[in-house]
């Protein structure tokens, strides 16, 4: 009799799941219905694609992301897929869309371990680098903007963490070359300009190897602003004084 | 046969006479501002302001600035490349910079460019730039749009925008080719109004014909690179640029005969009505240009295209769709595709989603005899022009990636076989030219 009843109640369930015509079945009137375009290469919600080419987006600042829509938009990122389909959208609705990822929250994968073919020099290099900078070449720690704890800084710094290596080793080839770049003036093109090619592989290496923190969040502010040399085109507010 | 040697001298006469005409007539035929009576400036009494804001308006509904743009570049300081058969063309500037833009112009030289497709210089422009249609601007809105382009700022790319004669494929990027090129496809005209007609078909046949340059993608471009005649709307493949315009006639391809004229204008103003989507180029358009069209101006077209459908349905190509059995393989590979990554948003039969995803079934895009549009709109996905109609439009992933070409041909016979369509198989050889050609 249960059996009978719990039959009866499924198929019921099932008729009035029925989609009305030309209402389709599963869907809502929703962001992630309206970023489908998004998710199918970064994954469900933006959480990274399989292939270690396609970041995370989940979680990033909402200016990060927006800046970068913008960025492939304006000819400072190269993706001819991006572009294509950031081209028709309008300035509010690629804000909507970064604001969407942005308020994703979704755990991180555990990172990779290093490579057996990496040294322990090169990990060693590219901790210094991320935590102290080079004093000698002027490069400040990548905690001077990323966040002291790597995981981005309200509103505008990307974290560096959970990244696959592939990605972040081609994101700092693209600066290296002039492919990205930021808004003027290009405070991460002048890092990048300071650094040797195995500086960048090994800050990449390291980074990619880290855990992440329990709170993933991005900082609200940085802990310091930035010495007077330094200024973020695409992030002012990394130079001014925080209140 | 002999000929006796004054034959020979006569016939060398005779074909030295007339390649000198011939050159005299190219000449004259590309020169003829220098005698012909201009149009004075029209001295009407509205404010600078006034013909600024209505020469605004223009260079909108021209979409001037969108070619005259490069990315990431300041507005309207040129440098956009330009695809041809024959080579590449970069817009010009056409801020009031005084070294690469208009600077120097006056309101003579930015109609002589308009009317006659001829820079300050004598320079003759390339037919990249539109002057077949942009000929028939009159005098009044010529000064308006040159009055409009006088405020902005004056600006350069950042790199030197490459001139025609290094761009473009010897021996197109010569003067005399241009010349030659100009005598056989152009020749200044003005619009000259239908008095049969009404006030408001005439504005609508005025923009279409001129500033809004319709055919220039909606007619087929011969050998040479010419679209047809400014009220050509038969349709047209852009060439390199790989998107087919359809035809704004055929009731089969964009069907605005079968539509009121509320409809069509929607289209334009929102980028979307109940049975189409702008996409790819048009896309483009609505963005840039028809989402800020006057209404008034968006009713006069749409009842000037309209009217042009109802007139010439008739001499519309028909094309019969030849059906060729595919191969049950093929398409049971094409059902196994869209189960797996189309049905989701298009639905089981095809029918989409209200005001989300357009119906496969019945939708004239699908049926379209060139599948250029299909094959771009899978590898590449997209979504829709955000206008102030449609400001969150629903988009469609890439597949360039994830799809072979025989499985995007698959996919695109299945849909175009299924839910009452019928429309001819697509081939892996199809989709795989235009993959090619798009290049990274």
């Amino acid at each position: 009799m249960i059996g009978k009843l719990a039959w009866f109640s499924t198929s019921l369930l099932v008729l009035t799941w029925q989609p009305a015509w030309g209402q389709g079945k599963d869907f809502k009137d929703d962001m992630a219905e309206r970023t489908r375009a998004c998710t199918a290469c970064h994954g469900d919600q933006g959480k990274a694609g399989p292939d270690g080419y396609y970041p995370r987006l989940a979680g990033k600042p909402a200016g990060y992301l927006f800046n970068q829509l913008k960025n492939f938009q304006e000819g400072k990122r190269h993706y001819n897929l991006m572009t294509r389909l950031v081209d028709p959208l309008s300035d509010a609705y690629l804000l909507e869309i970064a604001q969407h990822f942005a308020s994703l929250k979704l755990p991180y994968p555990a990172p990779a371990l290093p490579s057996a073919r990496v040294s322990a020099q090169v990990l060693k290099r590219g901790k210094q680098l991320a935590l102290e900078g080079d004093a000698a070449k002027d490069v400040p720690a990548c905690t001077a903007c990323h966040g002291t704890k790597l995981t981005g800084v309200q509103a505008h710094v990307p974290g560096l963490l959970g990244l696959p290596l592939d990605y972040l080793n081609a994101q700092l080839g693209a600066w290296q070359t002039h492919q990205r770049k930021a808004r003027q003036p290009d405070c991460m093109k002048e890092v990048v300009a300071r650094l040797q090619s195995e500086d960048l592989v090994a800050v990449a290496t390291w980074l990619s190897t880290q855990n992440m923190p329990t709170d993933t969040a991005p900082a609200s502010k940085v802990s310091s602003p930035l010495k007077a040399s330094w200024l973020c085109g695409s992030a002012p507010e990394l130079s001014k004084v925080q209140p | 046969m002999m000929f006796p040697q004054h034959f020979w001298r006569n016939v060398a006469w005779l074909w030295l006479t007339a390649t000198v005409l011939l050159v005299i007539a190219v000449v004259i035929d590309n020169h003829r501002d220098l005698w012909e009576v201009q149009p004075r400036p029209q001295t009407t009494n509205t404010t600078l302001a006034t013909q600024i804001s209505q020469g605004q308006t223009l260079l909108q509904i021209g979409n001037c600035l969108a070619c005259h743009t490069e990315r990431g570049q300041p507005m309207g300081a040129g440098g956009r490349p330009f695809e041809t058969p024959f080579g590449r063309v970069y817009s010009n500037n056409i801020t009031p910079d005084m070294a690469q833009g208009l600077g120097t112009w006056q309101a003579d030289d930015f109609w002589r460019a308009l009317h006659y497709g001829k820079s300050k210089d004598g320079r003759l422009l390339t037919p990249v730039f539109p002057y077949k249609h942009t000929t028939l601007i009159s005098r009044g809105d010529s000064d308006a749009m040159f009055a409009a382009l006088k405020t902005l700022p004056a600006e350069t790319t950042q790199n030197p925008i490459p001139k025609v004669s290094e761009s473009l494929d010897w021996p197109f990027n010569s003067g005399v080719a241009i010349a030659i090129w100009r005598s056989l496809f152009f020749s200044p005209g003005t619009y000259k109004p239908q008095v049969t007609q009404s006030n408001e078909w005439n504005r609508g046949a005025y923009l279409a014909q001129g500033l809004g340059h319709c055919a220039a993608c909606h007619s087929p471009r011969n050998a040479w690179g010419a679209s047809g005649e400014v009220n050509d709307f038969s349709g047209g493949l852009m060439p390199l640029v790989n998107w087919y315009a359809p035809s704004l006639l055929s009731a089969q391809e964009t069907g605005l005969a079968q539509q009121s004229i509320s409809e069509i204008a929607l289209l334009l103003k929102s980028g979307r009505n109940a049975t189409a989507v702008a996409s790819g180029p048009m896309a483009e358009v609505v963005k840039h240009s028809t989402q800020n069209w006057p209404e008034a101006d968006l009713l006069a077209v749409a009842s000037y295209l309209k009217e042009q459908a109802q007139t010439n349905s008739a001499s519309a190509i028909v094309n019969k769709p030849s059906i060729t059995k595919s191969s049950g393989n093929f398409l049971s590979l094409g059902a196994k595709i869209y189960e797996q990554h189309c049905e989701q948003c298009h639905q089981a039969k095809g029918q989409g989603v209200v005001n989300a995803y357009p119906a496969l079934a019945q939708n004239r895009a699908i049926l379209l005899s060139d599948p250029t549009n299909l094959v771009q709109a899978v590898l590449y996905g997209g979504y829709p022009a955000a206008t102030a109609h449609n400001p969150r439009p629903f988009g469609m992933p890439p597949f360039v990636l994830t799809l072979e070409d025989r499985e995007i041909a698959a996919v695109l016979t299945h849909l175009r076989s299924q839910w009452g369509n019928q429309a001819s198989e697509v081939t892996p050889l199809q989709v795989n030219r235009i993959r090619a050609l798009q290049g990274k």
